[in-house]
Formats: C-alpha cells, sequence, structure tokens
C-alpha cells in the first residue's frame, strides 16, 4: 500500500510537470526557441499567487485565471523585447536572450525578496484511503491541470488562432503565403508558453515551498519532460510529465531522495541521445512539429 | 623562430610579464587576487571560446570540467598525498578523457539539443558527487593546512599558486591562438558555419568535435585544481556553480566569440565591472540585473562583441589581435 500511495501521489505531481512543460514544449516547437526564462516565469507565478491570496485576499484558487492573463501579457511583452529579432537565427542567439532576461529577473527577485522560503497555505481536505491521506492540494493540483491540458488541445484542434498556431509550427513561409499573420502568431505562442508556466507554478505554490531560485529544478525537470515527450507536442509533455513524476514516487521508497535528482538528469541525457526526437514521438504520438 | 615573428605571441607575452610583475611590486596582495580571478575568468572564458566561438556549440555546463578537476586534485592530495602539480596534471588528464568520452555522446546532439544536454550533465555529474561518500557527499572535503607546507608555508603557496594560474592563462590563450591558426582550427569553424557543408567537404566532424570538447576541458580542470587547493576546501554547489559557467558565456560574448583577444578582454573588462558593481552601494544588489542587460544588449545589437565592433572600426588590427 505504501508504494501504491507513493505511486498515485507521484501521478498527481507529475502531471502538474507536464503542465510546466507544456509551456516550454510549446514555444519550442513553434518557433524554434528555447524559452531559458522558463524556470523564472514558474517562480512568477508562484510569486503572484503568493502575492494576490497573501496580501490581496483573493481565494487561492480564483487568482488562476488572473495569474494566466498575467502571464500572456508578460510572454507577449517578452516576445517584443527579446526574441522577436532572433527567431529564424542560430539557437545560440535565442538562447543567449532568454538567458539575460533570465539574469535580469532573478536578479531583480533576489533584491525584492531576497532567498527566503516561502509558502501558499491552502485549507483543502485531502482524501483518506485506508491509512494514506492524499493531499487536497496534489487532488486538485492535477484535476485543473488535465483541464487546462485538454483546453490548450481543444484550441489548437479547433479554434482558429489555434489552428493558424500549428500552421506556424509547420511551416512559417508557406502559413504567412496563405495570409496567417505569422508574427502575431509568434507573439501569441510565446504569450502562451509563458501563461502556462505561471499558472504550473502557482499550482506548484500551493502544494510546495519556494524561494526566488525555485525555477531552475523545475525548468531541468521541463526539460526531461520535453525530451520524453517529443518537441511542440502537449499531450506527449503531459503523459511525460506523469511517468516522471511516477519513476519519482517509485524511487522515494527505495532510495535517499538526494539520489533522485542523479537518476533524472542521467536519464535525461540517455534519452536526449538516445531519442533525439522524443520517445513517445518513436511510440506514434505525433507532436505539431513533424520530425 | 617563425612562432616569434607573429605580433599576438607578443601580445600574450606581453600580458604574462604584466600578470607576474605588477602585484609583485611592492607585495599587493589585494592586486593579487583580483589578477587571480581575472586570470581564471580569462582560462575559463578562452576555453570555452574554442568550442562555443570556433565551433558554434553552446556549452552551458563548462564548469563542469572546473568542478571535476577541482575534486579530482583536492581528492588526489588529501586521501593520496599527491604534490599539487602531479595532482593538478592528473586531474586535467583524466577530465579530458572523461570529456572525450562524454562528448562522443552527446556531441551526436546539434543546436539546442547540445546545449540542454551540457546542463544536464552539469546537473547528474553535481548531484552525484553530492551523494558520492568518498568526495565527502554534500559536506565536500576539508584540505588541512599541511598540504601548504612543501609549498614553503600558507604565504609562499599563494604566491606559487597565483605564478600557475597565470602560467595556465598564458597557456590558454596560446592554446586558443594556436587552434585559431591550424587546420584543425579551420575545421572548426567550418563545422561553426555549416556542419552538413563541413562533412560533406571532407571533415570528420564528430571526431573533431569530440576533440574540441576533450580539449576545452583540460585548462579548465588544472585551474580548478589549483582554485580549490587555494580555498582549502570545496562543496558541490561551489564546484559546480552553473552561473560562472554563464557568467563565461557572457565573458566571451562580450569580447566577441570567435576571436583570441575577446574573451581575455571580456574577462578583464567583466571582473572590473563586477569588482566595480560589488562595492557601488547602490548597484551591488543590481549585478545581476546589470549583467542580464549587457548581455541582451550585445546579442540584439551587436553580436560581434567589443573585438567585432574594434575590427569594425581599425581593420588593421586584424593583423595584431587575433
Amino acid at each position: 500500500m505504501g508504494i501504491l500511495a507513493s505511486l498515485f501521489d507521484g501521478v498527481l505531481v507529475g502531471a502538474v510537470y507536464g503542465l510546466a512543460a507544456m509551456g516550454i514544449t510549446l514555444i519550442w516547437g513553434v518557433m524554434n526557441v528555447i524559452n531559458l526564462t522558463h524556470g523564472t516565469m514558474i517562480v512568477a507565478g508562484m510569486f503572484a499567487v503568493y502575492l494576490l491570496a497573501g496580501a490581496a485576499g483573493v481565494p487561492v484558487y480564483a487568482t488562476l485565471p488572473l495569474i494566466l492573463i498575467g502571464g500572456f501579457l508578460a510572454g507577449v511583452a517578452m516576445y517584443w523585447i527579446a526574441v522577436h529579432r532572433l527567431v529564424g537565427q542560430p539557437p545560440l542567439m535565442s538562447l543567449l536572450s532568454t538567458f539575460s532576461v533570465n539574469l535580469v529577473l532573478i536578479g531583480l527577485g533576489t533584491v525584492v525578496w531576497g532567498t527566503d522560503l516561502f509558502n501558499v497555505p491552502v485549507s483543502l481536505p485531502g482524501l483518506s484511503l485506508g491509512h494514506y491521506t492524499f493531499p487536497g492540494t496534489h487532488l486538485m493540483a492535477a484535476g485543473l491541470t488535465v483541464a487546462i491540458a485538454a483546453a490548450l488541445y481543444v484550441f489548437l484542434n479547433r479554434a482558429r488562432i489555434g489552428k493558424a498556431v500549428r500552421a506556424v509550427s509547420g511551416n512559417r513561409e508557406a502559413a504567412e503565403l496563405v495570409g496567417i499573420p505569422t508574427r502575431r502568431v509568434l507573439a501569441l505562442s510565446f504569450g502562451l508558453g509563458v501563461a502556462l508556466a505561471c499558472v504550473s507554478g502557482m499550482l506548484i505554490a500551493t502544494m510546495f515551498p519556494f524561494t526566488v531560485l525555485s525555477g531552475d529544478p523545475y525548468l531541468l525537470k521541463s526539460f526531461v519532460v520535453t525530451v520524453l515527450g517529443g518537441l511542440g507536442n502537449p499531450v506527449g509533455a503531459l503523459v511525460a510529465g506523469i511517468a516522471l513524476g511516477l519513476l519519482e514516487g517509485l524511487a522515494t521508497p527505495f532510495m535517499p531522495v538526494s539520489w533522485t535528482p542523479v537518476i533524472e538528469f542521467v536519464l535525461f541525457v540517455a534519452v536526449l541521445i538516445a531519442f533525439p526526437g522524443g520517445v513517445l514521438g518513436v511510440l506514434g504520438l505525433r507532436g505539431t512539429r513533424p520530425h | 623562430m617563425t612562432v616569434l615573428r607573429r605580433p599576438f605571441v607578443w601580445v600574450i607575452g606581453a600580458v604574462l610579464l604584466a600578470f607576474v610583475l605588477v602585484p609583485a611590486y611592492g607585495n599587493n596582495v589585494e592586486l593579487r587576487e583580483n589578477l587571480l580571478l581575472a586570470a581564471l575568468y580569462i582560462t575559463l572564458a578562452s576555453s570555452l571560446n574554442m568550442i562555443l566561438g570556433y565551433a558554434g556549440y553552446v556549452n552551458f555546463g563548462s564548469i563542469v570540467f572546473f568542478g571535476l578537476g577541482g575534486y579530482l586534485c583536492v581528492w588526489l592530495m588529501s586521501a593520496h598525498g599527491w604534490s599539487l602539480f602531479v595532482a593538478t596534471l592528473a586531474a586535467g588528464v583524466t577530465v579530458s578523457a572523461l570529456a572525450l568520452l562524454f562528448g562522443l555522446g552527446i556531441l551526436r546532439l546539434r543546436g539546442a539539443y547540445f546545449a540542454l544536454a551540457t546542463i544536464g550533465v552539469n546537473e547528474a555529474v553535481m548531484a552525484f558527487v553530492a551523494n558520492f561518500e568518498p568526495w565527502g557527499g554534500s559536506s565536500g572535503i576539508y584540505l588541512s593546512p599541511e598540504l601548504f607546507q612543501p609549498l614553503g608555508g600558507p604565504a609562499r603557496a599563494l604566491w606559487t599558486i597565483y605564478y600557475l594560474m597565470v602560467g595556465v592563462m598564458g597557456l590558454s590563450l596560446y592554446l586558443s591562438y594556436a587552434v585559431k591558426r591550424s587546420k584543425f582550427g579551420l575545421a572548426l569553424r567550418a563545422i561553426g558555419q555549416n556542419e552538413d557543408a563541413a562533412a560533406a567537404l571532407g571533415v570528420v566532424t564528430p571526431r573533431y568535435k569530440a576533440a574540441v570538447y576533450s580539449l576545452s576541458a583540460f585548462l579548465p580542470a588544472v585551474a580548478g585544481g589549483l582554485y580549490f587547493f587555494k580555498s582549502a576546501f570545496i562543496q558541490p554547489p561551489d564546484a559546480f556553480d552553473l552561473q560562472l559557467s554563464t557568467e563565461a558565456i557572457v565573458i566571451a560574448m562580450l569580447g566577441g566569440q570567435g576571436t583570441v583577444a575577446g574573451p581575455a578582454i571580456g574577462a578583464f573588462l567583466y571582473e572590473q565591472l563586477r569588482g566595480w558593481l560589488l562595492t557601488s552601494p547602490a548597484f551591488s544588489h543590481f549585478q545581476l540585473v546589470i549583467a542580464g542587460t549587457l548581455l541582451l544588449a550585445i546579442v540584439l545589437f551587436a553580436p560581434g562583441g567589443l573585438m567585432g565592433w574594434l575590427y569594425r572600426r581599425w581593420p588593421g588590427l586584424r593583423r595584431i589581435l587575433e
């Protein structure tokens, strides 16, 4: 039973990793830019819920739409400032530009909040099964994640703008030729990716304590998930996130927590080398970007 | 001695001489510590530049060489009683060999995937070392002060370490220069411009890439050994600090990636700027913000860095400063 409980909790937390990775994989798939501010935008979501719920008194889960909109606007602004000129150039340039924006944000964050530990208290009844109680926040986070992922899937496959995003991701020049305003679509995709990062940060903040520097582990987890799930594939990201959560849940009872990152990163590098197109891509789950 | 007819070799020599003589004049310890850091930054940035600037591969995790070199050297000295010289050399050679092995694997990846894998390698090694008991796990290794005795006591040892670090810096500059002038360097720059075209012209790209990855590991590992011997203690977060790797990238971009003098000038400027920002009361908290803004401005508006700007201004400079 202990291992089952640990696995189930792994699935719940893993779904949120999947949500975080959707943000990075969307931007990567559409414009071939790796957003290195991703981890910091996750932290921005954490501090947004901390401030909105703590200081402004908004109910914790009611902050979600506000954070979604705020993250979107921040993402669009970041696109025009730091990314737009570099789309289509060698990846070095956009890696460096998003990296430098990240330095600025981290610098400002540490000036304002230092490196203290913060948390967002949420009173949500847990679910008891036998001797084990699953925290209500974990269940709520996983449920909201699935809802957001479904909404994103419908948006990309049914909505007109969503189809435009997939068209630009497939072939930007062809999309431009059939009259899609690709620059605006790129800005929208970047905004969407950042919004997803912020929302996942908000959900993580309800589960775990955080600091200004908490972004790095989640950024790296997002990379692992993206590589496992295939580039530009939101469904793959969710599945791979859950797989990563399961792996962590499986490892927890058997080895000290400090060994988990060793396994994760070895897995990451090994998968990257063995399947550059993503493991799930090999299994036939294709992303928005053909490879 | 045809090598002495090249002006740039004289420039390197003059810089070395200045590094050796200036702090020794009046036994200026504060200046020495300042220049030691500058020499370290120059070594890291010049080594990184060989893979970043010549071959066009972004290595976010170049600090893994520095950290591993430091750990190996400190461990060989404390657990096995090796002398500093042998231990740093052994660390350099071992890390280079490991890099060759890693390189053959991860250099099959291109562009952004490679950049991500280098972060993964650094984090995996750091997480492993933090759990590796023979190397002290997360609490690291402390060196006993007695290890400074063979070098004539702590005060003399610090000068010796400084001169060795300056020597390593000189080697890194010369290596960077020699590689750029060689056929090997030409192949690397062909890979940097268009890897498929280079392969079609007969450059055995996997072998060249792995070779430069391994070569760029050697001097940072030696520098890591010297640096952590000087600190007399080593811990995973200090040894594998991703921020130092990224500072090396900022430095190479600031000076001008792909040039030999660029990373050195960039390192010197960055060191001065950092020192000034840390001591200035208004800016001490905004160090990262300023470094970030600077890098963003360079990437967006002056991708050639300082050397790119100088070359455009005075084209003749190319013959003296490579």
